[in-house]
């Protein structure tokens, strides 16, 4: 697929807690081509300890519009001068990045299991998977009721079952912990979120003998398969996540689960 | 329009341009942000003699103005090269140059002369200077009397246009430009990247699994330019100029500091048509300082 290279222009900031805002850019007809899972790397001007561009999952895209949404979370200076960025000005983005997630088959049901800004990729997923007709549910996990993200757009696709770490929401203790995950009538688990968080989701799913696919955040340089530093070991041998991933199948890495 | 051509050894060059080993792949992966055969040369991805799977992850961590990287010269072997990679490349217009690695003498000497039996190879970039593996690589570019004898043998078996890749990680690189010159080198490129480190102070663990790694970006700039200041200084031979170049002035500095031609590196992986503009600001430069050809900026520092 080709990649682009562009200018975007900001439509809206929109500012969903402390930590986490969507930007909203306007793009082209190549925006139909965009599949869930997919990444964008984002340049950052005016910030003096960022030299690399960083790399952000597309959260959303309007192909009526021509429009990518991407979730951010202020995680360092470079996405803290992100977080300013007002409606009228520009980023440059290199996009569409990486691979996605595999389709299923008519009549399977999908669960997709998320934590923190893991689930960002897993909104465009749910999307495209019930424009097919897919049968989706969530499972999402946080630390406490203030850290949900965007609660009300993934209520808008499909049930949300929700886990936080303080109980202050939903089910105490982690997504594996989730009475939800016990109950079998589901075919595949997409997860996306922190590494341990997707080591259990993997660890559970090779147990019950689950299909699995795991959206890694392997750090990244050039995020065009030309500076190898993002790689992560697979049955293949060492492969680069910008490219051969960032979506994996968990039978092809090579996890101590 | 100012002539841009430039000639390295029997290598001619449409332009100073080329791109650094291990930044842009072997040419393919650029096809969708710039036409490969603009560039004055590609120096490819590090090639040895067989499959190397590189070092453990994390090999990279983001530093003031740079990065570190701890690589380690990950690739499928020369004989992949030849097969799946080289039918499509060789049809690039512009010179195509393999950057040669080995653990051993006999290596370096084997691969040399595969390569040189490659017809649209016109050069190779001989890398005594890779400072992320344990065997070879730097260790023979840092080691004077090590470098000249896998040169000189590298010379016997290699006929076409020779380029050695100096590390900076030594006391005197102008030492080891003559010793390229000397055994026959037709070029030399510098600088590789310097060794560093970056500490996690949270979790006090190094931030590359192999502890140390090589320094690239605009933060080795001016280090690079002293240093092809210095070799341009010392040698006959055409000097290559790397280190930090992000836009034409920069790639002006170097080329006033005595380069012949320079490659961009690191710049590809926050804009990866950056070799093109490159090209272009380099040509309206020539132009508006009155230059009839690129010739005339080599070692044209005012004193």
């Amino acid at each position: 697929m080709a990649k682009y290279s562009k200018d975007l222009l900001i439509i809206s900031n929109r500012r969903i807690s402390d930590e986490y805002f969507v930007l909203r850019l306007q793009a082209g007809e190549e925006v139909k081509l965009i599949m869930p899972g997919q990444f964008v790397q984002v340049l950052i001007e005016n910030s003096s300890s960022t030299f690399l561009r960083r790399p952000i999952s597309v959260y959303d895209k309007d192909i009526k519009n021509n429009t990518i949404d991407l979730l951010i979370k202020i995680a360092g200076d470079g996405t803290e001068v992100l977080s300013h960025i007002k409606e009228g000005d520009r980023l440059g983005l290199i996009y569409p990045l990486g691979n996605s997630f595999s389709m299923p088959a008519p009549g399977q049901r999908v669960l997709l299991v998320g934590g923190g800004v893991g689930v960002a990729p897993l909104f465009l997923a749910a999307k495209v998977l019930k424009e097919r007709g897919i049968e989706l549910e969530f499972i999402l996990g946080y630390r406490s009721a203030g850290q949900l993200i965007d609660l009300d757009s993934f209520l808008s696709l499909a049930r949300v079952h929700i886990t936080t770490e303080d109980g202050s929401y939903g089910e105490k203790g982690k997504v594996t912990d989730h009475s939800r995950l016990g109950k079998d009538n589901y075919d595949r688990i997409y997860c996306c979120g922190p590494d341990p968080m997707m080591k259990a989701v993997a660890g559970f799913a090779t147990q019950k003998l689950i299909h699995c696919e795991v959206s890694l955040e392997n750090l990244m340089a050039c995020g065009i398969g030309v500076c190898l530093c993002c790689i992560e070991p697979t049955v293949r041998g060492n492969v680069c996540t910008c490219t051969e991933g960032p979506v994996f199948n968990i039978k092809d890495l090579k996890w101590q689960i | 329009m100012a002539d841009l051509r430039i000639k390295i050894g029997d290598l001619s060059l449409k332009n100073p341009v080329m791109t650094a080993s291990g930044t842009c792949g072997f040419g393919p992966e650029m096809e969708d942000f710039f036409d490969p055969s603009l560039l004055g040369a590609i120096v490819m991805k590090g090639t040895t003699l067989e499959n190397r799977e590189g070092n453990d992850y994390p090999r990279m961590a983001e530093t003031p103005s740079g990065m570190l990287n701890a690589v380690g010269l990950q690739n499928k072997g020369i004989e992949n090269f030849i097969r799946n990679i080289y039918p499509i490349v060789r049809k690039y217009n512009t010179n195509l140059i393999v950057n040669v690695n080995g653990s051993t003498l006999e290596e370096y000497v084997q691969l040399s002369e595969i390569v040189n039996s490659l017809e649209d190879v016109p050069a190779i970039e001989l890398n005594i200077s890779c400072p992320n593996v344990k065997m070879g690589g730097m260790a023979f570019g840092t080691h004077l009397p090590t470098a000249e004898k896998v040169i000189r043998a590298v010379r016997k078996v290699y006929n076409k246009t020779l380029i050695v890749k100096l590390s900076p990680n030594v006391t005197d690189i102008t030492e080891f430009a003559r010793v390229s010159e000397q055994e026959g080198a037709d070029s030399v490129s510098l600088i590789n990247t310097l060794l560093g480190i970056a500490i996690n102070p949270e979790t006090r663990k190094p931030q590359l699994s192999t502890v140390t790694g090589g320094l690239s970006g605009p933060a080795v700039k001016p280090v690079a330019l002293r240093m092809v200041w210095q070799v341009a200084n010392a040698v006959k031979i055409p000097v290559i100029g790397i280190g930090g170049i992000m836009t034409y002035s920069d790639a002006v500095e170097f080329m006033l500091a005595g380069a012949s031609a320079v490659q961009v590196g690191t710049a590809i992986f926050i804009e990866p048509d950056s070799p093109v503009k490159i090209i272009k600001g380099l040509d309206s430069y020539l132009d508006r300082k009155g230059f009839s050809s690129a010739y005339g900026l080599i070692g044209a520092i005012e004193k």
